[in-house]
């Protein structure tokens, strides 16, 4: 078995196929986690550079983990800001870093399109770990592994993501892979946190109204509030925001969820959009996501890198 | 311009709407200028083209094209733009004061004219509507005008203080100068690198929504309702924008417009491969925009197509999609692009065609040019409107290689170009 993606840019036109596959071989990696000694060889002789323009040291150390756990050699390259700010272009950068002879490029940016900008001048496999606020696939990835985990299957799963869906690559991500699953995909937030023109997510339905989105929801998402969002005048406060969005133990109550999968890509804000006493509770998935993160990245590094040779073995 | 001796054009399709030329008719050119058009003209000439199956139309003229000179030059030259135009059929362009310095007064006027004299085309200046653009001061326009400028613009942007607009439309009633308005309200389109719409919904980008463009339409209709003043709306993008030039005309304003190539051509789904040959301001609107551009470009409601020229170094452009500066170059596809998408088409007649593109800018901008008639000027493009081709920004004669159309397959191109009577281009 193969991916048909060459790399993983995003989940937007992912076949189902594959995201199964990757869930799968996920699901192995999770088992050789367990183990005393976690490593196996499949990268053996690859080289992976963490090609990072943003900081995001979770999602790094996760990728770095997972590249160190295949046995594949590691680099890393952070440098913030865009070609216009650094005074060296994206395209110089990737192309000295190919000229030292590497495999595969994880690569978080802030602006979308750069990881397909990258296959275009590169030969390298591309991973996306971060957009601009287009997809973060890894994540959604291992959030669909959390959540099956939990609950069995995808397909007619009500899951409902809250909070800030506009600036949100999770979300995206989410939103083209959990449909693509068949899942019952809820998305919720302020109107102006909304993407206006909802109707190209196919099967995702959308509502300002909370408590319609957490009805007899079995996953409950909720996203990182950027304080600087009200200054920029998308919602009046956070005091506002916590009242009517906040995810506390009473309002999932109150709407049938209290046995709800409780999940966040962090870092979290607490006591804004969710409140402490869920995000640590018996149901939360929160440091599962974590775990799971390095078992995904596994899979997905396997099967674009080292899987495609080995398993011709 | 140096003057040439005599060419008789035989055997071309004169279009010349103006004057209501139409059939094959031969055109002598002496002196610089047009000495005579008939059948089967038997005269001798020091050289003879043969344009069997060509198209004879008046000179193309752009009105909206960016030059760069002064401050941009590694961008375009006023040379190197000229080549390009010439190499599109185009024979006159008005060039945007967004240069560095901004053309403000009556000096950058002077030097933009002097520049052009050395052109292979007419090259006209636009001067700023306020001081450097920054909307706060008005700037020379009257010395600018005598100068030479044939409309002001603040280009790149709106002048949002209403009442300084106000005031540049009642002090351009005193020597009827156009204004050309840029449409684009910053409130609404800050930070934005696309339409907003489906597509920057879906891959997250901050989008520019049509209402930015539309409001300012709607505003300068108003102020120039309120003044008497002659407004002319760039770069015209969106359905709502043509509804409000419609009805602004059918109130008898005195209001032109003028739309892009690319606006009758591509919408933003093609934004999802993130080429930064697609970014441009206004942005690629959708299908319903692309169609009601086309039904105005046929019924009269746009006067113009201008390509909004507007080059960039190959460096410049190939960057982060977000990060790379607006716009793309035109001159040298907007015949190509005109003829196979809305002439082959039938969606206008090539003699709307020759109306779009010389006709009526030459009327907007109170020009002696844009017919085929004895005694004027003799500015001529004759294309060959089946002539199959491919665009390849590797051949433009443009410094900017940042085209929309790249690899785009079309039929019809100009082949000999004429200004004042000497051959500035041909293939
Ligand atoms: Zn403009």
């Amino acid at each position: 078995m193969s991916l048909t993606i060459k790399h993983l840019l995003g989940l937007r036109s992912v076949p189902k196929e594959d995201i199964t596959l990757i869930l799968d071989t996920a699901k192995g990696f999770q088992e050789v986690l367990s183990r005393d000694i976690k490593k196996v060889p499949t990268l053996r002789g690859q080289t992976v550079v963490n090609l990072f323009f943003e900081n995001s040291t979770r999602t790094r150390i996760s990728f770095e983990l997972a590249e160190k756990r295949l046995s594949g050699d590691t680099v890393n390259f952070s440098s913030a800001g865009s070609s216009v700010k650094k005074g060296e272009t994206l395209k110089d950068t990737i192309r000295n870093i190919e000229a030292m002879k590497i495999d595969m490029v994880v690569v978080r940016h802030q602006s979308a399109g750069v990881p397909k900008y990258l296959t275009e001048c590169t030969n390298a496999v591309i991973i996306n770990a971060g957009d601009g606020s287009n997809e973060h696939p890894t994540q959604a990835l291992l959030d669909m592994l959390t959540m099956r985990d939990r609950w069995g299957a995808l397909k007619g799963l009500k899951v409902a993501i809250v909070g800030d869906i506009l600036h949100s690559r999770v979300a995206r991500s989410n939103m083209w892979g959990l449909a693509t699953m068949g899942a019952d995909l809820w998305v919720c937030g302020p109107e102006t946190l909304i993407p206006q023109y909802m109707q190209e997510f196919k099967g995702v339905t959308y509502t300002n109204n909370l408590d319609k989105a957490l009805k007899n929801a079995k996953v409950v998402m909720a996203l990182r509030i950027q304080l600087e969002r009200q200054s920029t005048g998308l919602f009046p406060s956070i005091n506002e925001y916590r009242a009517r969005w906040g995810i506390t133990a009473q309002r999932l109550e109150k709407s049938g969820c209290s046995d709800a999968l409780i999940m966040h890509p962090g870092p979290i804000n607490r006591g804004i959009e969710i409140t402490t006493d869920v995000a640590d509770g018996p149901n939360s998935a929160i440091l599962t996501q974590v775990t799971n993160g390095v078992a995904t990245r596994m899979a997905v590094l396997y099967l674009l890198g080292g899987g495609r040779e080995h398993a011709a073995e | 311009m140096q003057q040439n001796n005599t060419i008789l054009i035989k055997g071309g399709r004169v279009i010349s709407p103006k004057n209501r030329l139409n059939g094959v008719i031969d055109v002598l050119i002496a002196n610089g200028t047009i000495e005579k058009t008939g059948k089967a003209l038997n005269i001798a000439a020091d050289r003879v083209v043969d344009a069997k199956g060509m198209y004879v139309v008046p000179g193309l003229i752009d009105m909206h094209c960016h030059f760069r000179e002064p401050g941009f030059e590694e961008k375009e030259t006023i040379q190197t733009g000229a080549q390009a135009a010439a190499a599109g059929g185009v024979t006159t362009v008005a060039v945007m004061p967004n240069t560095n310095p901004v053309v403000d007064n009556e000096t950058v006027v002077k030097f933009i004219m002097d520049r052009a004299r050395d052109a292979a085309i007419r090259v006209l200046p636009i001067g700023a509507i306020s001081h450097n653009q920054e909307g706060a001061v008005l700037s020379e326009i009257g010395l600018m005008r005598r100068a030479g400028i044939v409309a002001v613009s603040e280009d790149g942007k709106s002048v949002m203080d209403s009442g300084l607009m106000k005031n540049a439309m009642r002090y351009c009633t005193m020597d009827d100068t156009l204004i050309i308005s840029h449409c684009e309200d910053p409130g609404l389109s800050k930070g934005g690198v696309m339409n907003e719409g489906r597509i920057s919904s879906m891959l997250g980008f901050k989008g520019i929504p049509k209402i930015a463009e539309e409001i300012m339409v709607a505003r300068d209709i108003m102020i120039a309702r309120d003044t008497g003043a002659r407004i002319h709306i760039a770069h015209v993008s969106t359905k709502g924008a043509v509804e409000l030039i419609r009805a602004a005309k059918k109130d008898k304003m005195r209001i032109t417009a003028e739309t892009a190539p690319h606006y009758f051509t591509l919408t933003d789904d093609i934004i999802v491969n993130f080429n930064p040959n697609h970014k441009m301001n206004p942005p690629l609107r959708n299908k319903e925009d692309v169609e009601a551009i086309i039904k105005a470009l046929a019924d009269g409601t746009i006067d113009a197509i201008a390509t909004d020229h507007a080059p960039h170094t190959i460096d410049d452009k190939d960057m982060e999609f977000d990060q790379t500066p607006n716009g793309v170059v035109g001159l040298e596809t907007s015949v190509g692009v005109t003829l196979t998408h809305l002439v082959h088409k039938k969606k206008i007649t090539i003699e709307r065609m020759v109306e779009l593109m010389s006709v009526n800018p030459a009327a907007i901008l109170k020009i002696d040019h844009g017919q085929i008639a004895q005694g004027k000027r003799a500015d001529i493009t004759i294309i060959d409107p089946s002539k199959p081709w491919t665009v390849d920004s590797k051949k433009f004669r443009s410094l900017g290689k940042n085209t929309p159309f790249e690899g785009m397959k079309l039929r019809g191109k100009a082949v000999v170009t004429i200004v004042n009577g000497n051959v500035v281009y041909e293939e």
